[in-house]
């Protein structure tokens, strides 16, 4: 059991990803935010997890589309993230990139991807730069369990295998590949199974628990950076929303995310706090702080001027 | 590195720019598939790999992982040139190039960029099939955020190549397979590297002005030569660069000549000559006759080479067209 302290920096670390999504999820509502918005609310302990792993200040993440979680566990503060879903100036891409296309690079964040498994192929050449390069870094790829049928990820596994490259495959299989039960979408149950057949190890680990994944994590950055070449990780959580912003759900069976409340990992990490001893008061300041933090993000963000049309035939070539 | 001339195929004018890339700028890397033990299917990057080592090496048949992998590494500093074996292959993975390669620098504002180098081939040759013989240069250049050549001659295989890979931006080079192996000519190695774009006066010439790109160039020559005894001098303007297309050169020989012809192996239709004509029409440059496009009617390429001769545009089609151009109708050689 790690220390207190750091389960509390994992706590706000998640809570700060949920309090943004319910944000975001607000502006949507409102038309404040247009267009397909999707959010990461259930799964904030595989990103917390992971970049706590990460050194990125060197490593590189390379995320989906549902990938504001990511971007604020990098590190990219709330207020230009607003500023980017909502197509302003001061937005972190300055209004190029939106919600689904979330660009840091100097936050070791490389860019969500909006073409499923896409990010894949891309990971493996920053991880084919790094071994040129001697940087020591890793790159983690992460996507869905829908992403393990796209003929991109498969090359991309091979070719990070059979090169030795340092790359970490996060799978955060939310059961769900779209609106579609990924359970109707493959034969097999244990997605982390296919790391074998690429001759590289594979794990399914708990996606729910921000320490389980950093451990993961953390053995997979290690065998990386000697050298030792890619692994396949399998995160197993649940979204506790829709696709997209406004996706009714009728697919979800009555139930599934009423129990799926029950595990997630904000609760969870709240009883393990609990029990460690935490009074709920200290838990409650922790999230009025971040509750503030993310209001007054969005506040700013919101009075910034859209993004200015002068700028946008800017950095298309060099 | 000091200039000097040698006799080079077009292919080893090719491998001579590659030399010198991995010579001098220690962040490329090449690779592709059969590129390294092999030394290419068509023998282009023979002895690389004995040279450079790891930085030259062979991939699995996964064109995804080859141009995503060239777009990472080039994130991250190196100048990753990526052989596409044939053009036609580059359809498995366009993602990669349109979704991926040309959004980079765009949406990061400059903060990223990805300076691949995409060295391809395509085009009809004797036997190829109709998966291995399709002109896609319409497709890149529609992309705004790539840039596209399409050498034509041995000093150009290895001029253009060299602007690519030097170039930040995503280039696709363009060669042709039917051009490799066929003789050797004098080329100049060495010396400053070109910037990206301008076209290239082949022939000059006062009638008409034929703008042409790729090997069907050496089909357009023959016909200037040949409309040349008949008192029919066209100018020959290799665009040499599609993206970007230097149109102000097709104006200036236009000024001159007042009619336009527009060669290409590709189909017509959607095709880049279109994007010329439209272009020159825009400008208000007055002509005295109708522009022709020259290229591949609406049909897919057919393996026999009794077929493939009857889309591939040939001399004889090409001197009909200026023909027309100068003289308002088709008229038969003998009697002009």
């Amino acid at each position: 059991m790690p220390e207190t302290a750091t389960l509390l920096d994992h706590l706000e670390s998640m809570r700060r990803i949920r309090f943004f999504e319910e944000e975001a999820a607000r502006l949507r509502a409102q038309g404040d935010v247009v267009g397909s918005v999707h959010l990461c609310n259930g799964q904030e302990a595989i990103y917390t997890g992971a970049c706590a792993a990460l050194d990125l200040s060197r490593d590189a993440v390379f995320p989906t589309y549902r990938g504001h979680g990511w971007t604020l566990a990098c590190g990219v503060p709330p207020y230009p993230l607003f500023a980017e879903l909502l197509g302003r100036q001061s937005g972190i891409n300055g209004g190029r990139g939106g919600s689904a296309y979330l660009t840091a690079p100097e936050y070791g964040m490389y860019g969500e991807n909006s073409i499923v498994g896409a990010g894949a192929p891309i990971a493996a050449g920053a991880a084919l730069a790094a071994v040129h390069d001697g940087s020591g870094r890793v790159a983690l790829a992460a996507f869905g369990d829908g992403a393990m049928n796209q003929g991109a990820v498969h090359e991309a596994m091979n070719f990070a295998a059979v090169r030795r490259l340092p790359v970490i495959f996060l799978v955060e299989n939310n059961r769900y590949s779209e609106l579609t039960p990924i359970a109707a979408m493959v034969r097999v149950d244990l997605l982390f199974e296919r790391a074998s057949a690429y001759g590289m190890p594979g794990a399914r680990i708990d996606g729910n628990d921000p320490s389980a994944v950093r451990e993961a994590v953390s053995e997979a950055v290690g065998r990386a950076r000697s050298g030792e070449g890619p692994v396949l990780l399998e995160a197993m959580t649940q979204r506790l929303v829709g696709h997209y912003v406004g996706d009714a759900q009728r697919y979800r069976p009555a139930g599934e995310i009423e129990r799926a409340l029950a595990d997630e990992p904000i609760v969870r990490l709240l009883a393990v706090l609990r029990a460690a001893g935490v009074l709920q008061d200290e838990l409650d300041a922790g999230a009025d702080r971040v509750h503030a933090e993310i209001a007054e993000a969005s506040k700013r963000a919101l009075a910034d001027p859209p993004a200015a049309p002068t700028t946008v035939l800017e950095h298309l070539y060099a | 590195m000091p200039e000097q001339t040698r006799r080079l195929s077009y292919a080893e004018a090719v491998n001579a720019a590659l030399r010198r890339a991995l010579e001098e700028r220690p962040e490329t890397l090449l690779f592709g598939e059969d590129v390294a033990a092999p030394g290419g299917v068509f023998g282009v990057t023979k002895g690389l790999r004995t040279q450079f080592g790891d930085r030259v090496f062979d991939t699995p048949i996964s064109e995804s992982a080859i141009l995503g992998g060239a777009i990472g590494a080039a994130m991250f500093g190196r100048r990753p040139i990526a052989e596409i074996m044939w053009a036609d292959f580059s359809l498995v993975a366009l993602d990669q190039l349109v979704n991926q390669a040309a959004n980079v620098r765009y949406v990061s504002r400059g903060l990223l960029g990805a300076p691949i180098t995409v060295r391809t081939q395509q085009g009809s040759a004797p036997g190829a099939c109709a998966q291995h013989s399709q002109s896609l240069e319409a497709f890149f250049a529609h992309v705004p955020g790539l840039r596209v050549c399409m050498p034509a001659t041995h000093q150009d295989a290895y001029d253009l190549l060299l602007s690519a890979i030097w170039s930040d931006d995503p280039v696709i080079v363009i060669e042709n397979r039917t051009l490799y192996h066929a003789g050797r000519q004098e080329v100049r190695l060495g010396g400053d590297v070109p910037p990206v774009g301008g076209a290239a006066v082949r022939r000059p010439g006062s009638d008409v002005t034929v703008l042409t790109w790729g090997a069907v160039q050496q089909e357009v020559l023959a016909a200037a030569e040949r409309l040349s005894v008949q008192g029919i001098e066209a100018e020959v303007l290799d665009a040499r660069w599609i993206r970007p297309l230097d149109l102000e050169a097709v104006l200036g020989s236009l000024a001159r000549t007042g009619r336009l012809v527009v060669v290409h192996e590709a189909h017509t239709i959607g095709g880049v000559g279109g994007e010329v004509v439209a272009a020159v029409a825009e400008a208000g440059v007055p002509l005295r006759s109708a522009p022709i496009r020259v290229g591949a009617p609406p049909v897919r390429i057919p393996a026999a080479p009794s077929l493939a001769q009857a889309v591939i545009p040939s001399a004889d089609v090409i001197a009909d067209a200026l023909t027309r151009s100068v003289h308002g109708t088709a008229v038969p050689a003998g009697r002009g």
